[in-house]
């Protein structure tokens, strides 16, 4: 049977592709960029999950061999910060093209006209 | 009983998720994503990664949107012009 989470998580990546492929505002396809980006981060934490086991803490009565995988939660706190400066990256860049184009409409930014 | 749970919010994130791609307001747009990423880390904290999901609950949902509220107010809120002025509106 296929996880719940599995599903959740392809169906985000999916929703942020189509965002990305077919919406003409730039905002909004930075919307579908961190949806996307969502989705893959809840891929991998749902991979590195092991049903009934605990948080990888250590701590009294929690010992080493009853908790889930940490490597893919490491990981994924890296995607964060990652993701989180590709954003605001990537927005700066819009602002600077709404400011010499006077429109977010990726059809009909067009050149570099000066 | 934790499975519903799951369920309920896998299938909330996901709704979140589809009206944060159709808003045409951009600045309902954002909230949508920020649910999405709410809900993620939700999801998150039933994976057993408590660390990861402060960390979504704390970029994801509130920088991020702020972020995009600051590039929003800097540029046009709505994602296009009025539909129906006439036929050069999409020339």
């Amino acid at each position: 049977m296929i996880s719940v989470y599995y599903f959740g998580a392809i169906s985000l990546i999916l929703i942020g592709l189509y965002a990305i492929l077919t919406k003409r505002n730039i905002l909004k396809m930075l919307v579908g960029l961190s949806i996307m980006e969502t989705g893959v981060n809840l891929l991998l934490i749902s991979v590195g999950y092991v049903r009934g086991k605990s948080a990888p803490i250590l701590s009294e009565g929690v010992s080493a061999n009853q908790a889930v995988d940490p490597i893919p939660q490491a990981l994924v706190l890296t995607a964060i910060v990652i993701g989180v400066a590709t954003t605001a990256l990537a927005l700066s860049v819009a602002i600077n093209l709404y400011e010499r184009y006077k429109t977010l409409d990726v059809e009909k930014i067009r050149g570099l006209r000066g | 009983m934790i499975e519903w749970v799951s369920y309920f919010i896998v299938a909330l994130m996901i709704i979140s998720a589809i009206f944060a791609v159709e808003w045409k307001d951009l600045l309902a747009a954002v909230v949508g994503m920020a649910a999405v990423s709410l809900f993620a880390s939700i999801a998150f904290f039933f994976l057993q990664a408590p660390d990861v999901a402060m960390t979504e609950a704390a970029i994801g949902a509130a920088m991020s949107a702020a972020v995009f509220i600051f590039a929003i107010k800097r540029t046009q809120r709505y994602e296009s012009e009025e539909e129906g002025t006439g036929w050069w509106v999409r020339w």
